[in-house]
């Protein structure tokens, strides 16, 4: 029964990945997950500053030729870091920051299943 | 027993959280992009200002030279401050200096170089904003010091008389 | 200047005050039954003393008496009156003197409101508290002091961010605080509790009414920070994850859950080692917080140097506190092995403790979140953001059995439970689930995940509605709160599903025309205030119907600081608010304008607001009865 609940939750995690293939609504996918490296604290999409600007134009530029998102991601990491996404990606540095949570959210679990148990 | 334990893992993982936080503060705080394992300098086309001219990185950068890439823009007030310091620079016969214009008006950068001097070997007309983000930059001035095609260090803000210092030792 | 002498030395009174009733707070504990009196009246002399410094700094700021540095650096002479006084507030320095405010009143009130509790307990509450207490006047006068003297007296102050004259953030800190410094009565009175071993029904009882209180205002403190961030920073949104939200977030989620626990605890004595674990936690999550944003560890690319030594106190102090938490609680507390655990699986006890795993793991989501990247950067030299994508990614989904929970929950007996009118129940999830299935279907959204989420939504919406009905004034704060919750989730989902933006460049005359809406920016007009040069763009936004609306935002040019501030004009109707914003484009002669409809927000508002209420309501209930 709790792996079948668990089951739903990473399908339903997934299930959000799915988006059209219109090249406007993808735009607005990636600036929303850039970060504006100048502010304090807003999304390429939301922020109007010089940088974010010049972002905007650059992932329009990108789109035109082809890139996918994976790949505008993977040029604007490997010029500012991996810290210009906003969704940290799973690699090796962010198993723990993923996980953790899920984790917590089991062993939460697995203690009120305890407290049943105990008293039958 | 268990509990014991639990008490000891509880009291250990606090004080590993303090560890942690104090070291963060010790940290610098201004974040400096860390760039990733190559430092050579990025591929790509520009425009030149005067000419309009398309121009390879590859032609920009070919010489056996020590190049300096200067990003600047006439509404830019601190590159006021440092543009003196980069006249000065010319003097040195080891280093060109390259600039890209960022986000400009022709007419206003043209008076700007008009009023405090012209110390770039060639200027790229960024008007976009896209080749500074080439280079990683995200402001307004940031200088990057190039050899061989890597690039050996990189200013963020405008340049001041010891790091200009800085480059003259390192260019030698 | 003379104010500065007053407000300095009011402080140091305070501290010697403060000592001394720790000193005869051990005392009273050694020998006597009864409350010294002497321990009252100095509980509200150290009040008086710094509400003296409090009011000081207020009118240092009225007066704007630049010959004291947090004046100077926060006022200016042009500012209006009402921010000039909500200046006093709007700083470092002049924050923590009123969370020091805030506390001292609040352990006055507690002592002279608490009459049936034991005298040692009350005690004990006392001396926990003076222990923070002392700790803030310290840091205050060492590392803070907002009297600090400059000469020569300036002529004029650097002025505040024109950003932060706000009315909904004028009041936010105050809100706010008063919502942390509950926890900090909760935090001191369950220490003081578990060191006397009485967490007990009597104590959940007379404990409650401090949580609501706390509960209520944190609640209408973080709405405040939304409603502020909504019509000033100008991108129309209100949540961003941002650490500093979240930072607010994390301790009343966990004062949420202490609540839910306090009602079991009232009723029977299960719960209690968890209970006292919360009560800890959440002012422990208040401190953290407030370390996280000053210390200056959480920032973005252009923060300032902050004052590295002010982090560190704050860090040594927070984990005395915790330590000393911890060797109160495994030292003190015996876990009464026999505690009546034999509810059935179907009771309302289950359903809180439903609630409680699932409130734990969205407060792991978002702590982890937000410390997650100080961590990676300390043991590794990585840096990576934390963005909306990971909390909606990890809270979304379980928002759905959550909000299932939250509608039958309250419909279980203690103990054990039939559940009744199951036929009902089940024809509400039905209508629920048909009902989002439509409305999603004729506004073409996809995703399944928000069919179910808007089902469960409501479903829980249509449960408490009913209940309303029918169970009449029975446990109607817990209604109401449900209900505003339903709402706030319902609100949100339609807002981010049928929210339609247009960004585009204009100059004057030029029209912006698609299918459904015309944009023209008819004209420009300039106007001089009293403290900034005001550009003020006249709109016409016509509709598919034909209706056409007047929108006027604004740029603001100030002098001191030298900030230009974009204006959103915002029109509110019941069912949608119509957003516009214009944006200066460095070097050219246009305009970047954006326009919103974003649908719902004054529901989102007002469900928060309901749920504030619900507590209230709670709050009265008590004192009824």
């Amino acid at each position: 029964m709790k792996i079948l609940k668990l089951f739903f939750i990473i399908f339903f995690i997934f299930s959000f990945n799915h988006l059209g293939a219109n090249t406007d609504d993808m735009k607005i996918k990636i600036t929303k997950n850039l970060r504006c490296l100048i502010c304090q604290g807003q999304s390429v999409y939301d922020s109007d500053s010089e940088f974010a600007n010049s972002m905007k134009v650059l992932v329009d530029k990108k789109l035109n030729e082809g890139f996918s998102e994976k790949q505008i991601y993977d040029f604007f990491k490997e010029k500012y870091g991996e810290w210009i996404l906003y969704d940290p990606e799973l690699n090796k540095n962010t198993y723990i920051l993923w996980l953790l949570p899920i984790l917590i959210f089991l062993i939460g679990g697995a203690i009120v299943v305890k407290n049943f148990k105990i008293r039958k | 027993m268990n509990n014991k334990i639990l008490k000891i893992t509880t009291t250990a993982i606090f004080i590993i959280i303090f560890v942690v936080f104090y070291k963060a503060l010790q940290d610098t705080n201004i974040y400096t992009p860390k760039k990733k394992s190559n430092n050579e300098i990025p591929l790509f086309t520009a425009n030149l200002f005067y000419s309009n001219k398309q121009i390879n990185s590859s032609e920009l950068f070919k010489l056996d030279k020590f190049y300096l890439l200067n990003i600047w823009s006439s509404w830019c007030v601190p590159c006021r401050t440092e543009h003196p310091l980069l006249m000065d620079l010319t003097k040195n016969k080891k280093i060109e200096i390259i600039g890209l214009n960022y986000k400009d008006k022709k007419n206003n950068a043209e008076n700007f170089l008009n009023e405090l001097g012209n110390p770039y070997q060639e200027i790229i007309f960024d008007k976009e904003g896209i080749n500074a983000i080439e280079w990683g930059a995200f402001g307004v001035p940031e200088s990057f010091l190039i050899n061989n095609g890597i690039v050996i260090k990189k200013y963020i803000g405008p340049l001041n008389k010891e790091l200009v210092e800085e480059i003259r030792l390192l260019i030698k | 200047m003379l104010l500065s002498v007053i407000g300095h030395y009011s402080l140091v009174a305070g501290l010697c005050v403060g000592l001394i009733i720790i000193f005869f707070s051990i005392k009273n504990f050694q020998i006597s039954e009864h409350l010294d009196a002497k321990i009252l009246s100095f509980t509200f002399l150290q009040f008086i003393l710094v509400s003296l410094s409090f009011l000081c700094l207020v009118f240092s700021f009225v007066f704007s008496d630049f010959s004291n540095e947090t004046v100077f650096n926060n006022s200016h002479t042009t500012k209006p009156l009402f921010y000039k006084i909500s200046g006093t507030w709007g700083n470092h320095e002049g924050s923590l003197l009123l969370w020091l405010l805030v506390l001292t009143l609040f352990i006055f009130l507690f002592l002279v409101k608490t009459k049936k509790q034991p005298v040692k307990y009350k005690i004990l509450t006392l001396l926990f508290q003076q222990i923070i207490i002392i700790g803030f006047f310290i840091f205050l006068i060492q590392t803070s002091n907002p009297f600090n003297y400059i000469y020569p007296t300036p002529e004029e102050g650097l002025g505040l961010n024109p950003i932060l004259q706000d009315p909904a953030l004028a009041i936010h800190p105050p809100i706010l605080y008063l919502g942390y410094v509950g926890s900090s009565i909760i935090f001191s009175s369950a220490l003081a509790a578990t060191c006397l071993n009485i967490v007990s029904k009597k104590w959940a009882s007379h404990i409650k009414k401090w949580v609501l209180i706390s509960w209520i205002f944190l609640t209408l403190g973080i709405l405040l920070g939304s409603i502020w961030a909504y019509y000033e920073l100008g991108w129309g949104g209100f949540w961003f994850w941002d650490p500093v939200e979240n930072v607010s977030l994390m301790p009343w989620l966990a004062l949420t859950t202490l609540l839910h626990c306090i009602l079991v605890l009232e009723k029977k004595q299960i719960l209690t080692s968890w209970v006292i674990i919360l009560s800890i936690s959440t002012f422990t999550l208040s401190m953290c917080g407030t370390f996280l944003v000053r210390s200056g560890i959480l920032n973005s690319v252009h923060t300032f140097a902050n004052d590295p030594g002010r982090g560190l106190f704050i860090l040594v102090f927070l984990f005395s506190l915790i330590l000393i938490s911890l060797f109160v609680f495994f030292f003190f507390h015996k876990s009464t092995q026999n505690e009546l655990n034999n509810f059935s699986w179907l009771s309302k006890e289950t359903s809180i403790i439903i609630n409680n795993w699932f409130m734990m793991y969205f407060l792991s989501v978002v702590l982890i979140g937000t410390v997650y990247p100080i961590f990676l950067d300390v043991l590794s030299s990585q840096k990576i953001s934390v963005g909306p994508p990971f909390y909606h990614k990890l809270i979304v989904p379980f928002l759905i059995p959550f909000l299932l929970a939250m509608a039958i929950g309250p419909k279980l007996k203690w103990v054990k439970s039939n559940l009744e009118d199951k036929f009902s129940l089940i024809l509400l999830l039905i209508i629920s689930v048909l009902i989002s299935f439509f409305i999603l279907k004729i506004f073409e959204a996809n995703f399944l995940i928000n069919t179910i989420l808007i089902s469960s939504a409501a479903y829980l919406f249509f449960i408490t509605f009913r209940d309303f009905f029918i169970k009449k004034f029975n446990n109607i704060s817990q209604n109401i709160a449900h209900f505003g919750f339903s709402l706030l989730i319902l609100s949100i989902l339609f807002n981010s599903l049928f929210s339609s933006e247009i960004i585009t460049n204009l100059k004057v005359g030029e029209t912006f025309e698609d299918l459904n809406t015309k944009i023209i920016l008819k004209s420009i007009e300039q106007k001089e205030e009293k403290n900034f040069k005001s550009i003020i763009a006249n709109f016409n936004i016509e509709n598919s119907k034909g209706i056409i609306e007047n929108l006027s935002p604004e740029l603001r040019i100030y002098n001191q600081p030298n900030i230009v501030t974009s204006e959103a004009d915002i029109k509110t109707t019941m069912m949608s608010d119509k957003f516009i914003v214009i944006n200066v484009v460095q070097n050219q002669d246009y305009f970047n304008v954006r326009y919103q409809v974003k649908p719902f927000m004054l529901w989102i508002w007002l469900s928060v607001l309901l749920i504030s209420f619900g507590g209230l309501l709670s709050l009265f209930k008590k004192n009824y009865e």
